[in-house]
Order: structure tokens, then sequence, then C-alpha cells
């Protein structure tokens, strides 16, 4: 059995692709709280796994379940009216569409998203999507194809209107 | 990055979603590192310090300093000890090390003659370690002979265990084991090269 690594090297390794699925899953507004939640309750958790699992399709499950309380607390919190936060701020986060496609992916249902981001940004195969989604392998598979197909439609709905909006 | 080779056109459609920058993941690192440290899950932070004798390694748990390594040792190796002996609740963690890194430069600077910060032995056992207790009595400048030292660990006859002792040392340079030479003067040996031992007493010596 190979002795487990520090975790220093798992989140150098990891910490890209998680904060990849964060922010596909929640939005760029929630995702550093997604990923930092989900790092934390990997470290504590890490002496305990065992030194054969699959650290990647691990540190995605804790994601998903962080991601679902961020998502229920968010929904029981009041909504401010005053302030107008109606697209996530952009800082810190590089352009070339980055923000763009963020906002497609926000526009999935939950289920496409999720499978979007944990078997495409992620690697898991749709056998272990469906793990965490419930329903079978198909079903995810068919979420996750029918969520590329809704992201190109949004894609190129909004560079039509992109294009119309920057026309002076 | 986007995995899936074998839908090239999916990865070239999710392609804008790759870039993440080394700021934020050092922002994340840090803000982990910190919350990891308050909730007491951070069980080794570290860090690196360049030095006269080469770059050391720094490594504490919440007890105290437990680990120094030179560069020679291989600090990854080093980390990959402590994960399997200690923990592998490790990260990398410049501000917990602040103290310790502060301590170094002013005994580099030859301002400092004792270090002032909690130890933790726990990598070491039985005559060895009290062969390392006894080690920051030898005062800044002095050294004793092997011999003399496992005399005042207690066992006279155990010479030899005392330079195992010496060799297998978890905290060179702030546990002084550079101030233990031979009977005859001459240096021995040290973890760090004899250059680095040579170059340590010369710094005491000024």
């Amino acid at each position: 059995m190979e002795p487990k690594k520090p975790f220093e090297l798992v989140v150098r390794e990891h910490g890209p692709t998680v904060l990849r699925v964060c922010r596909a899953v929640l939005g760029a507004h929630d995702a550093e709280d997604g990923w930092s939640e989900t790092f934390l309750s990997a470290l504590k958790a890490y002496p305990e796994l065992p030194a054969d699992a699959n650290l990647q399709a691990w540190l995605v499950t804790i994601a998903h379940r962080k991601s679902i309380d961020i998502v229920r607390a968010r929904n029981r919190q009041p909504v401010p009216v005053d302030e107008l936060p109606v697209r996530p701020s952009g800082l810190g986060i590089p352009g070339d569409g980055h923000q763009d496609m963020l906002d497609a992916v926000g526009q999935l249902p939950p289920k496409q998203r999720q499978a979007v981001a944990y078997h495409y940004l992620a690697g898991l195969p749709y056998k272990d999507v469906a793990g965490l989604l419930g329903g079978t392998p198909d079903a995810a598979r068919r979420a996750g194809a029918d969520g590329v197909k809704a992201l190109r439609t949004i894609l190129v709905d909004s560079s039509v209107s992109y294009v119309k909006e920057e026309t002076p | 990055m986007t995995i899936h080779h074998d839908e090239p056109d999916v990865s070239e459609l999710l392609a804008p979603l790759d870039s993440v920058e080394p700021a934020v993941m050092q922002r994340l690192h840090d803000r982990l590192a910190a919350a990891a440290a308050e909730q007491h899950t951070l069980d080794i932070a570290y860090r690196t310090v360049d030095s006269p004798i080469g770059k050391l390694l720094l490594a504490t748990t919440e007890r105290g300093m437990v680990r120094v390594a030179f560069e020679v040792e291989d600090h990854d190796a080093v980390l990959q000890l402590l994960a399997e002996k200690l923990s592998p609740r490790i990260l990398f963690s410049a501000s917990r090390l602040d103290p310790a890194a502060r301590e170094l430069d002013e005994y580099f600077a030859g301002t400092r003659h004792q270090f002032d910060l909690p130890l933790d032995f726990s990598l070491s056992r039985g005559f060895r370690l009290s062969v390392l207790e006894h080690l920051p009595q030898i005062a800044y400048g002095h050294t004793e002979s092997y011999a003399q030292v496992a005399l005042a660990a207690g066992s006279p006859r155990a010479v030899r265990a005392v330079g195992t002792a010496c060799a297998t040392n978890p905290l060179p340079v702030i546990v002084p084991c550079h101030r233990v030479v031979k009977s005859d003067g001459s240096f021995g040996n040290y973890l760090g090269g004899t250059e680095a031992k040579r170059a340590l007493l010369a710094l005491e010596a000024a």
C-alpha cells in the first residue's frame, strides 16, 4: 500500500480542479466558500481515508455535499433588495469568456450543471456521477449531454446579443 | 486541463472554465491553512528559509518545532516521512513559522545565542531523546565531546550512541548537535555536511 502523501500535495494537485467544479456548480460568487469548506473537511478526514482511494473522486464527492449545503443556506437567506449583485463579480477571474461561460453554466438546471462539472471538469465516470446525483448512469450521461447541448445554444444566443449590445 | 479527450469538442467548449489564476489558488491555500490551524486540524505546518548553510525546512506541530532539515536531506522526502510518522495533515504556512524564521535569522546574524522556541521531540525516543534534551545546555560558542555528552545523558559508555543521536537529530541548529565534537577536537560528522558544522562553529566563535 502506498504511503499517504502530505495534504499540501493534495491541495496543489487537485485544488484547481475542485475550484473549477465549485465555480461551475455554485457560480463565481460562492465558489471560493465551496472550495474552502471542501478542503477543510477533506483535511479533517484525510488521515482516515484509505491510502489507495481515488483522491479526485473523493474531493468531488465532498465538494458536491458542501455545494448542496451552501445552496440550501443561500436559499434560506433573505434576498437583499437594495444591493444589486445582478451578475456575480468578475473580480479575480480571468477574462477570455470565462465569466460568460460561467453565466451560461449557471443557467443550466442543477442536475445538468452538476453532471457537466463532475464528468467534464473533474473527469468522473458517469457511474460515479450517478452515485452523486442519484438515478442511473444513463440518466447522468443524458444530463451531461443535455447540459453540453444547452450550453452551446446559450453561448450562441448570448454572443449574438453581445454583438448587438456592443454596437454603438 | 479539461479532461475527456474522447470528446475534444466538449473540451474546447468548456476551455474558458480552465483558467485558475495562481494568485487565487494562493489566497485559497492561505485561507485554508489559517482556518485549519484555528480548528486544530492542521497537525504540521512548514516553510523553508534561506540560510548561510543552505535552504532549511522548518516544520512545527501545535506543540512546537518538530523538524529542521537541511537541503541535502531532500525536503520532499522529509515531509513524506513526517506524513508517515506523525500525520499527513501537513500544509505550507509561512506565517505559522514566522517566529522560528525570525529567530534563525537572528542566530545566523550573530545576534541570537539561544533559541526561545517550543520544541516537540515526538520524533525521538529513549536514549537519543536524553541526548537531545541535554544538548541545549551546551552554551553558545562552546563544545562538548561525544564522551562528555554520553556522561551527561547518563550512559558514560554510550559514546557511539551519542553519535547516532546527533546524526539523527530532528532539530539541527536549534538543538545544537553541532556543538558536539570529537575528543581530539576534530569536527566529526554532521548531517548537514562537515562544511555546515564548521560554518556554525565559526559563527559561534566569532
